[in-house]
């Protein structure tokens, strides 16, 4: 008998790098989760949940300060790197593991 | 002297990080900030907040957010280890160590400072699911999350809390009964004739009162569904709060042997038995007293950071003698000493007009107000607050206690109260102490706030804090910041603007990069907007400094789907158009069609993805209702239908909303024309507006205002002409674009101008701008395009696409 060892998360292909304007969001639901993807003007690309635990604004329709996602609906901020919201417990965001190469962007999901 | 590299620095521990934990550490950073090695607990997972104000978070006028008073980098910032969401659970005085579970700190001093927590009376139900107490924020989360599904609730106690309870839980939509053992409201506060006008107050509000009523149990199986009285009696409830007094926290200073009885009990320093702890807040038992209100607490944590940091060893703390002004339920109430305490030889003063429910009421002892209460109408209240506190004689007149010889008609002006007149009674804040700050630069309420607290708790004083910095701040100098366009940006407007100009900046991200020290989402779309009036066509523009809004022309609603609302000049439409306006919402299915405020048709819940079809199909151009920019003309009929009109308002509101339409401003615009002064299209509350005159004129004025706030506008001029209106219309327009600070509209714009100087730039031309103004109209009319023109042509990628779906690949 053999066990197959699944890792915690497995890479999904969301789309090419270039399908992500500069400095802002685009909302995906990768096998179920609702995740936002943006792109800093740095060139940085980063993934938090689709939706802000406030009250469900949708993060990818947000702003960006700096490396902070600003919610749509009532302003709350949340930290592109950590999820860490503004508030410190209230509301942190989950954040998702991002790899960029050859111009395909991939999302890191539980598998 | 030789002193040590490393000076050893007593450790203190602080344990409980609510409002008096954190004001303390805020005084002893004030008296002397490298004193000790500072380690605080907190139970709650947060920095500290403002409890006073979870009243406002749970009846929704605040957010939690902004309740915050320090956040977690304000300890890090003064060197502070805060264990945050960490309970103490020993105290071990032989070896000085607190415990958190498994965390030991070790201490020199410590202070206690763990507060109260609610009564729950020992009655069968109160484990039962939707039974809540109100005390923290995340009890005013869970019981606005749970009161989402419910009907009905009641609140268990009819006293300050509880009444703030009931009345957020108005808010969300629940019948609310409250249940008082007293036999009335209040009791703590009021006597029964007030009690009485409290409970028609909220009587009219459609809060149910029981009082005199004593629960014997909740009942329900793993949720709750009602209350039973000790009379048999039963209500109905999906949801119960209880707010039945508090018990101060004493439980770990008994189990380590400190003296407590009903608190824990300390001397004139705050000191415990053991001389090195230390108690304040409500977890203190002074001189045989309990405080269960802020302002004795700020009063105590002055005390002990003077004592313990040294810099005054002889400071005392005596006791408080409480006065408060509430604000219960949109009821003004203003209250000092114990109303209940009634000796045979005390004078009792009463008034009372029960047709505007006000009631006050004052005992005199021995020629001193020893008590007071007044209920709907706090005329009185500060003189008699000041009479209070310093033990001063009362009128030989009493009647004078409420209507003394200068109060009739007369308000005292600001500039003569005492330096020592406390303005801010939640924080104890005093006159000078304001002055002071104003004087220090500090010219807003915010900044006022920041420097002194005062206005920070119930938001009571504002008002009277707005009026000293306006009696006070003539000739000192602003706060800076004010004065910038943008926060990121330190500099005023115009000399951004030359600066812009000058570098030649063309983009929000050049700005930011050349000349801005930080980034943030309100800035970027101030600049946004100013960049693209500045520059016109040559305007660099890019979307990830505008609001989703303003990147997809329409408004997000509360679900994440768009409102769309065409223009209709004017207000004034056609059976075509409406007929296409039906099919399109047909078509779609929208789920709401609504005619706004604004005299056009709204098509609510639109998909980001439907935008551009529906905007194809509707062929009309965007109506701007959501970014700031000139939104609608609102006109009557005048003179081509109305018996009264005297000109043509619908024809001088479509050439207005037809020439400005698009212009981007610091803040929204709305236009009114009305055609005689009956003014149907109320002109004189729009930001620009026009009136017929009698003789057929147009009479023009600007700044007004009725959303959050209200204005009058004021009147610039009168022209004879269409062409004249349009052309001062458009001046003012410009003007104002290129002057106000970002988001300031016109009703702040005007007044800060001033009036006689707008006449004299607009209508008189006295810095000979005029022509300048006009060209200005020109070109950015002529740079005008439709966004929603965009439906051919996103602008960027996803513009208009919702979320994407990604399966997860097949596993192998
Ligand atoms: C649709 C409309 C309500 C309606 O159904 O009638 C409306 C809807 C909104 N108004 Fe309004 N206002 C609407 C007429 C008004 C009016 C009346 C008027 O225009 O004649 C006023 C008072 C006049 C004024 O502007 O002062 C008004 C004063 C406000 C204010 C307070 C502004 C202030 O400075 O006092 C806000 C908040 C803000 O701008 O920050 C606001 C904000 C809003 C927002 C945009 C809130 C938001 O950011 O989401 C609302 C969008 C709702 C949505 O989900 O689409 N709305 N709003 C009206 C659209 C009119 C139109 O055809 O364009
Ligand atoms: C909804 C509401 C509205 C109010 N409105 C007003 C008002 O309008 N005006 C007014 O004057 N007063 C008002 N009050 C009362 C006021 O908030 C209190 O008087 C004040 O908060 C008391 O301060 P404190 O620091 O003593 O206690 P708290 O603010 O309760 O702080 C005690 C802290 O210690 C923590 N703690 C306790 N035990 C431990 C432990 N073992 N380890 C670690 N941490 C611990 C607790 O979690 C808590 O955070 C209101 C109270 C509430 C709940
Ligand atoms: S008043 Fe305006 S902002 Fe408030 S809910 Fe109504 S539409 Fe929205
Ligand atoms: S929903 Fe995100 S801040 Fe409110």
């Amino acid at each position: 008998m053999t066990v197959a060892l699944t890792p915690a998360v497995q890479f999904v292909l969301v789309c090419a790098l270039a399908d992500l304007p500069v400095g802002l969001g685009r909302p995906f639901n990768v096998g179920g989760h609702s995740i936002a993807v943006f792109r800093t003007r740095a060139g940085k690309v980063f993934a938090v949940a689709g939706r802000c635990p406030h009250k469900g604004g949708p993060l990818a329709d947000g702003m960006l300060a700096g490396e902070q996602v600003v919610c749509p609906y009532h302003a709350f901020r949340f930290h592109a790197g950590t999820g860490e919201c503004d508030q410190h417990n209230v509301c942190d965001v989950a954040t998702y593991p991002v790899q960029v190469t050859d111009g395909a962007v991939r999302v890191g999901v539980p598998a | 002297m030789i002193r040590p590299l490393h000076p050893y620095k007593p450790k203190l521990v602080v344990i409980g990080n609510g409002m008096a934990g954190a004001r303390f550490l805020e005084d002893l950073l004030a008296a002397d900030p490298d004193r000790f090695d500072v380690t605080v607990f907190g139970d709650e997972p947060y920095g500290n907040y403002n409890r006073i104000l979870l009243s406002n978070v749970l009846n929704g006028t605040q957010d939690a957010k902004e309740i915050f008073l320090n956040p977690l980098g304000w300890y890090a910032e003064n060197g502070i280890t805060l264990h945050a969401g960490q309970r103490v659970t020993r105290i071990d005085r032989e070896t000085k160590t607190v415990w958190a579970g498994e965390l030991c700190v070790e201490y020199d001093y410590l202070v206690l400072a763990t507060g109260s927590k609610p009564f729950v009376p020992p009655i069968p139900g109160t484990t039962l699911h939707g039974v809540f107490v109100f005390r923290t924020l995340d009890d005013c989360r869970h019981i606005a999350d749970y009161a989402q599904n419910c009907k009905s609730a009641v609140v268990i106690g009819g006293g300050l809390l509880g009444l703030e309870a009931a009345k957020g839980l108005m808010t969300h939509d629940v019948a609310v009964t409250v249940v008082e053992m007293a036999p009335w409201l209040m009791s703590v506060q009021l006597d029964e004739a007030g009690g009485k006008v409290l409970g028609d107050t909220i009587a009219n509000l459609g809060i149910t009162a029981k009082t005199g009523a004593s629960t014997k149990e909740l009942t329900g199986h793993t949720s709750v569904t009602g209350v039973k009285f000790a009379d048999g009696s039963e209500v109905a409830a999906d949801m119960v709060v209880i707010s039945a007094g508090i018990r101060p926290n004493v439980d770990l200073a008994k189990e380590c042997g400190l003296a407590c009885e009903r608190a824990i009990v300390v001397d004139d320093q705050l000191r415990t038995s053991d001389p090195a702890v230390f108690a304040v807040g409500e977890c203190v038992q002074h001189r045989g007293m309990i405080y269960g209100l802020v302002a004795p607490l700020w009063e105590q944590t002055k005390v002990l950071a003077k004592a313990l940091s040294g810099e005054d060893t002889t400071a005392a703390y005596t006791g408080s003698k409480i006065a408060t002004k509430l604000k219960v339920m949109g009821v003004e109430l203003a209250s000092m000493g114990r109303i209940s305490d009634v000796k045979p030889t005390d004078e009792v003063v009463q008034f009372s007009e029960p047709a505007r429910n006000v009631y006050w009421k004052a005992i005199v002892r021995d020629g001193r107000l020893s008590a007071a209460c007044l209920l709907g109408d706090l005329g009185p209240a500060d003189d008699l607050m000041r009479m209070f506190q310093a033990d001063a004689p009362v009128p030989q007149r009493r009647l004078e206690l409420f209507f003394s010889a200068n109060s009739a008609g007369k308000e005292t002006s600001l500039a003569d109260l005492p330096d020592s007149h406390q303005v801010c009674d939640c924080n104890g804040v005093c006159k000078g102490t304001i002055v002071a700050a104003i004087k220090a630069g500090k010219c807003t309420v915010p900044a006022v706030g920041k420097a002194t607290r005062a206005g920070t708790g119930c938001g009571s004083c504002k008002q009277l804090v707005k009026g000293l910095i306006e009696a006070v701040a003539g000739g000192v100098k602003a706060d800076p910041s004010e004065g910038w366009y943008v926060a990121a940006v330190p500099l005023d407007k115009p000399t951004l603007v030359t600066e812009v100009k000058k570098r030649g900046l063309k983009s929000v991200s050049a700005v930011l990069r050349e000349l801005g020290t930080g980034e943030d989402e309100k800035s970027k779309n101030g600049l946004a907007s100013m960049l693209k009036g500045l520059w016109g066509i040559e305007y660099i523009d890019e979307r990830d400094a505008r609001f989703i809004n303003d990147r997809v022309h329409a408004n997000i609603q509360n679900d994440g789907t768009f409102s769309v609302i065409p223009r209709m000049y004017g207000g004034v439409t056609t059976a075509d158009d409406l007929i296409k306006i039906g099919e399109v919402a047909k078509k779609y299915a929208v789920r709401m069609v609504k005619v706004t405020g604004g005299q056009r048709i709204d098509l609510l819940g639109i998909t980001k993805e439907d935008l551009p079809k529906v905007w194809a199909d509707l062929g009309m151009p965007s109506g701007h209702a959501y970014t700031k920019a000139l939104r609608t003309v609102k006109t009557c009929v005048g003179s081509e239908f109305c018996r009264y009109g005297t000109n043509d308002s619908t024809a001088l509101g479509i050439a207005l909303e037809k020439r400005y339409q698009g212009f981007e401003f610091p803040a929204k615009v709305k236009l009114g024309v009305s055609g005689c002064p009956r003014n149907c299209a109320e002109s004189t509350v729009k930001d620009v507006g026009i009136i017929a005159t009698e003789g057929g004129e147009w009479e023009i004025s600007v700044g007004g205002a009725a959303g959050a706030h209200v204005r009058k506008s004021d009147v610039l001029c009168r022209v004879k002409t269409q062409d004249e209106a349009m052309r001062i219309i458009g001046r003012f327009l410009i003007y104002y674009r290129d002057n106000a600070k970002w988001l300031e509209r016109t009703y702040d714009f005007a007044p800060r101008i001033g009036l006689d100087r707008l006449k004299d730039i607009l209508v008189n031309d006295a810095l000979g701008i005029g022509e300048q103004l006009d060209a200005e109209v020109e070109k950015t009319a002529a740079a005008y395009v439709d966004p929603w023109l965009e439906r051919d042509k996103p602008a960027f990628a996803g513009q208009f696409e919702g979320e994407r779906r990604v399966p997860l690949p097949m596993l192998a």
